[in-house]
């Protein structure tokens, strides 16, 4: 078999033989179950206990939680906002790069704190070491937030009546520090020892063989892409991200950079399994996600392999495939890869320019975002796949003539009410912001002409995938768009803090009131959620309430793209 | 919220701590192990040091040509072309290439020119080029070096870097070792 194939087949097989047993022991760390770490984890976490002034063992409601999350969260952006701000006259910053803007401030700040990462920035100059390390802080902490408000979600589906659903700063604290923390650690090294650099010296300059004089910008590199590949965070070091050779040097890099994209998404839905003592419905989520994957996968990995038409048309050969904005190191196949895990999970690292990608391929990553729960952002990804069980399973108990009940729980209107808010939230913060840049851009053209990059439907794209992205909390782009100007930042600041905050509300709002309500032993007359057939059915309910509504976006950029060009 | 900011102050704190400042202090003093210290591979020739993994401009008739760059070779600035595969613009700029290419290798054949010659990389930097983009430059460098064209081709196979455990990935050359190499031949 081709070698570019069997590279994608052995980083799928290595995940999913990591995520099993992984998941495993992420259950183990939320409900609090001995493991070997222990040892050393244990006197760790007591320090941030004891100088937290926090008591661990005090359970919490969901509303409680809601307050301990937001709280911090507000905290999180006062603080980035400081440091971006002032990161001129701060220490470590060597290449002497300047302070924010207050609206690029505004954008970055709250695309950290939501685990977005989307940057209107390049982190060569824009950047200082200091102003990269406290980023990365936000790159542990707001995925270990996501990680610990998904355990919540999982205590409130066990079967039993309660309110109390363990505590929220002793779920996110052993998230941190057994979790995130070990992995990272691993994953830095690894890349440190195979060419990342990692120093706090500033650019250097040499004379290149052909006489050329060059700046190299190096940098604290493989401590942050670490990080950033693990928490479906996906903000690089360099502005090009894991495209660049110093972020990603050679294949292996590529393989574990790739590898890490997928690790605790997928290994939060065996946690699930575990936590629950599920299995079959861990494998039935797990079984949806991928089939979901697989089917963005396979075409975009032909489109990329087989090429752009209009260059075959000028009688040159593409024996590697669409070779525009990508790494001949990688190649093609591992580029398409990397672009499906990065869009479905909320990652939005890139190690190829996504705005150079063939029509459909353009489309299913714009499709992974619209859907968004195909394994999905670290912990967010389940809240948002949460949805769709609370639609699927109601639509089904309409269709046999039962009251809709998911694990026990009588599920009502209210609970509905949440649930489609949600859903529909994600289109119309995605449908309304992308149709007012585009009447911007359409009534005065001249005025807006450097937002985009190209022309025509693919211009329309660069816009539509803007959007998708904040809202998605993705944080990669169609680069070509101009958007450091304060529309864009503001625009997808806004989108950002409504896509974060508010999906997490409406799943742990609709848990908690579940878990308050009285457990209905299963009975034959159940619908069981845990076969196939129901699986199925939360299928199709994404692919009508996710994929439908963006169809005729869809239609006027990539698929009208598509047909222009074959 | 009261009873939350102050835990939530705390806590960031020693995050900020830990996350910012003793993991990356770990990762650091462990690297200085690593290749150069840290700073990133190196490739040291005639007494001068280049970036093994940062790619260089290479126009030059008389070496290996590199891939376009959107950047220029920029590693203080790198990034790709952001061209969608339609742009009237973006096409034109590639036509161009070719002919360029075809005016500096007369002896090459319009439809052995693979695409990666004309098209630029995601960062702008990419140290490789495909083992088909080499070998139709041979008959070039050969005529302008004097040097006999299998020597040419061996140099090629000596510097081409296989898939990763031989069956993973791409088979590729490394621009900057093959011209090196090339130097050194006499």
């Amino acid at each position: 078999m081709n070698t570019e194939i069997l590279g994608i087949v052995g980083m799928y097989s290595i995940v999913l033989l990591l995520a099993i047993p992984f998941g495993k022991y992420i259950g183990k760390v939320f409900i609090n179950e001995k493991t070997w770490a222990d040892l050393f984890f244990n006197p760790l976490d007591k320090i941030f206990y004891k100088l937290g002034g926090i008591n661990p063992a005090k359970a919490m409601n969901w509303k409680q939680h809601l307050m301990a999350l937001l709280t911090i969260n507000l905290i999180w952006f006062l603080l980035a906002m400081l440091v971006l701000t002032n990161m001129s006259w701060l220490p470590l910053n060597p290449d002497g790069n300047p302070s924010m803007s207050g609206d690029l401030a505004f954008n970055t700040a709250v695309s950290f704190i939501t685990n977005t990462n989307l940057q209107h920035y390049s982190g060569e100059t824009g950047l200082s070491y200091f102003g990269q390390l406290t980023l990365m802080l936000w790159q542990f902490i707001s995925a270990a937030c996501g990680i610990a408000i998904a355990a919540v979600v999982f205590f409130a589906m066990k079967e039993r009546t309660t309110e109390k659903l363990g505590n929220f700063y002793f779920l996110f604290v052993r998230t941190c520090t057994r979790i995130l923390l070990p992995l990272a650690l691993t994953v830095a090294l690894l890349l440190a020892y195979n060419g990342v650099p990692m120093t706090f010296e500033g650019k250097d300059t040499i004379t290149n063989l052909q006489g050329d004089t060059v700046r190299v910008s190096r940098g604290p590199v493989a401590a942050f892409v670490a990080i950033k590949q693990l928490g479906t965070n996906g903000g690089g070091f360099y502005g090009p991200n894991s495209t660049h050779p110093l972020e990603n040097p050679n294949y292996f890099t590529n393989m574990v950079e790739t590898i890490s994209i997928f690790l605790i998404p997928i290994a939060m839905v065996f946690a699930l399994g575990f936590v629950l003592k599920k299995r079959k419905l861990a494998w039935m989520i797990f079984g949806v996600m991928t089939v979901g994957f697989i089917l963005l996968l396979v075409p975009t990995i032909t489109n990329e392999m087989k090429g752009n038409p209009a260059i075959a048309k000028m009688g040159i050969t593409q024996p590697l495939g669409s070779m525009e904005g990508k790494e001949v190191r990688f190649g093609p196949a591992a580029s398409a890869y990397w672009a499906i895990n990065t869009t479905v999970t909320s990652n939005g690292s890139v190690n190829a320019m996504h705005d150079s990608l063939t029509p459909l391929s353009g489309m299913n990553t714009l499709l992974g975002m619209m859907v968004n729960c195909f394994y999905g952002g670290v912990g967010v990804g389940f809240l948002n796949f949460y949805i769709f069980i609370i639609l699927a399973v109601f639509i089904s108990g309409l269709m046999v003539g039962r009251t809709p009940e998911f694990l026990g729980k009588k599920i009502e209107a209210r609970e509905m009410k949440i649930a489609m808010i949600i859903a529909l939230l994600h289109p119309l913060l995605i449908l309304a912001g992308t149709a007012i840049a585009s009447y911007l851009y359409a009534h005065n053209p001249t005025a807006y002409a450097s937002w985009l990059n190209n022309p025509g439907f693919h211009g329309f794209s660069e816009m539509l995938y803007e959007f998708t992205s904040s809202s998605a909390n993705n944080g990669s782009g169609f680069e070509g768009l101009g958007d450091n100007t304060p529309f864009w930042n503001i625009a997808c600041g806004v989108v950002m803090l409504l896509a974060r905050y508010l999906p997490i509300i409406g799943p742990v709002a609709i848990a908690g009131s579940l878990a308050a309500k009285k457990y209905i032993p299963e009975s034959a007359g159940t619908l069981k959620t845990d076969t196939a057939t129901f699986g199925l059915m939360v299928f199709a309910v994404i692919v009508i309430v996710a994929a439908l509504s963006f169809f005729p976006a869809l239609a006027l950029g990539p698929i009208a793209e598509y047909f222009s060009l074959y | 919220m009261k009873e939350h900011i102050l835990p939530a102050i705390q806590i960031t704190a020693i995050c900020l701590l830990i996350f910012s400042g003793v993991y990356t202090l770990i990762v650091l003093a462990v690297s200085q192990l690593s290749f150069n210290n840290g700073k990133g591979e190196i490739i040291v020739a005639n007494g001068k040091t280049y970036y093994t993994n940062v790619g260089q401009k290479f126009t030059d008739d008389k070496y290996f040509y590199s891939r376009p760059s959107a950047v220029d070779y920029n590693a203080a600035a790198s990034g790709g072309s952001n061209k969608g595969p339609a742009n009237p613009d973006y096409l034109k700029t590639v036509r161009d290439r070719i002919d360029t290419f075809l005016v500096h290798n007369p002896a090459v054949s319009k439809n052995k020119i693979p695409s990666d010659l004309v098209t630029a990389s995601g960062a702008g930097l990419d140290p490789h080029i495909s083992v088909q983009a080499a070998t139709i430059q041979v008959k070039r460098i050969a005529k302008l070096r004097s040097i006999p064209e299998p020597v040419l081709q061996e140099l090629i196979s000596k510097n081409t870097e296989k898939p990763l455990l031989g069956f993973l990935g791409t088979e590729r050359v490394h621009v900057l070792k093959l011209n090196l190499a090339l130097d050194q031949l006499k």
